[in-house]
């Protein structure tokens, strides 16, 4: 078994292709929230407690539209909702862990973590195996809070010309190029896809996300049950 | 509500998401079946953010004509197909995104 530390460790190295995109992202982040209104120390908060990149743009396009209250919040909440697959997916590995750890733990659940410890927790049995997503999730963490600052602190100086937000697909993108050699994966994909980009304006409080994620699973669940009778 | 206030519920709210399920799902609910379809995860949520943010510009409308991502994101998806690297799909995507709206 190897050391905690090294497997923390291993989660910093398989993260790390991942966080090129994110820097970008907190640029673009830090920039708008300063650009809508909010302080430098309110914008950093919302990094630091709420530390999940698309529904902190999502929270910014809805203030700025006027939106109340209750809408960002449900709507933060909705975009956010994917976490509680991912938890029920990791959860296995974590199940004989103190509930300190799982405290600890969740703050970390983020996608670029998940994706890449997802990986790893199924190929390996060690009992210190989540120590992997620990190390994702903090590089993570620290990408995200430093980019987040320097947004803030550059402000209007990066071009917007750039279409740096073009990155945020592009991760996405890159995190699924296993899925698309799999027939079935293919075709989940094209629902989650096109169910997201037809109900966009369509499903309430931006929750086109966790339906389009329902909506794939579901074509999932047909697709491989049918294969095992053939 | 205060920005704070809000900044709080929003925080609180996406960590409940992150928790819930690590703190109530336990392991004897897992069996092949269940393991099968939670292996979908992915590739059933990551297209929702993709599709959108191509295919959507920021009014909200549907964009097909004159839009550069939408072969930037093909480009990478080959690229990411043959490679099986994250790097060369994410630097192919933003190199032909740029030589899309700088050069052609």
């Amino acid at each position: 078994m190897k050391s905690n530390f090294k497997v923390f460790l291993k989660g910093i190295i398989d993260v790390s292709p991942l966080m090129i995109p994110v820097v970008p992202f907190g640029l673009i982040f830090g920039v708008l929230a300063i650009d809508i209104g909010f302080t430098p120390i309110e914008t950093m908060a919302m990094s630091l407690i709420i530390f999940g990149g698309a529904s902190q743009i999502v929270l910014l396009q809805l203030f700025s539209g006027g939106a109340s209250s209750l809408v960002i919040i449900s709507s933060v909440g909705a975009v956010n909702s994917r976490h509680l697959l991912y938890g029920a997916v990791v959860s296995e590995h974590l199940s004989d862990l103190k509930l300190i750890w799982k405290i600890i733990i969740s703050y970390f659940l983020i996608d670029q973590a998940f994706a890449i410890s997802n990986e790893y927790l199924k190929k390996n049995k060690d009992n210190n195996r989540y120590f992997h997503l620990v190390g994702g999730g903090a590089t993570c963490w620290v990408i995200w809070q430093s980019t987040t600052f320097l947004g803030i602190i550059l402000g209007a100086a990066i071009p917007e010309k750039l279409g740096l937000s073009f990155a945020v697909p592009l991760t996405f993108l890159a995190l699924l190029v296993n899925d698309f050699r799999k027939f079935i994966n293919v075709i989940v994909i094209i629902i989650s896809g096109l169910v997201a980009t037809f109900g966009y304006n369509y499903i309430p409080f931006k929750a086109y996300v966790i339906v389009a994620a329902f909506a794939g699973l579901f074509t999932a669940m047909i697709l491989t049950t049918k294969n095992k009778r053939i | 509500m205060s920005n704070w206030a809000l900044i709080l519920y929003c925080g609180l709210i996406t960590y409940l998401t992150r928790f819930s399920m690590i703190a109530l799902i336990k392991k004897e609910m897992f069996n092949d079946r269940i393991r099968e379809i939670l292996s979908f995860v992915p590739s059933a949520i990551f297209p929702a953010i993709i599709f959108p943010a191509i295919f959507i510009n920021d009014k909200g409308l549907f964009e097909i004509d004159d839009n550069p991502k939408i072969l930037a994101a093909i480009i990478a998806m080959v690229i990411g197909i043959f490679s099986r690297s994250i790097i060369a799909t994410i630097f192919s995507g933003l190199a032909s995104y740029w030589f899309l709206i700088f050069v052609v």
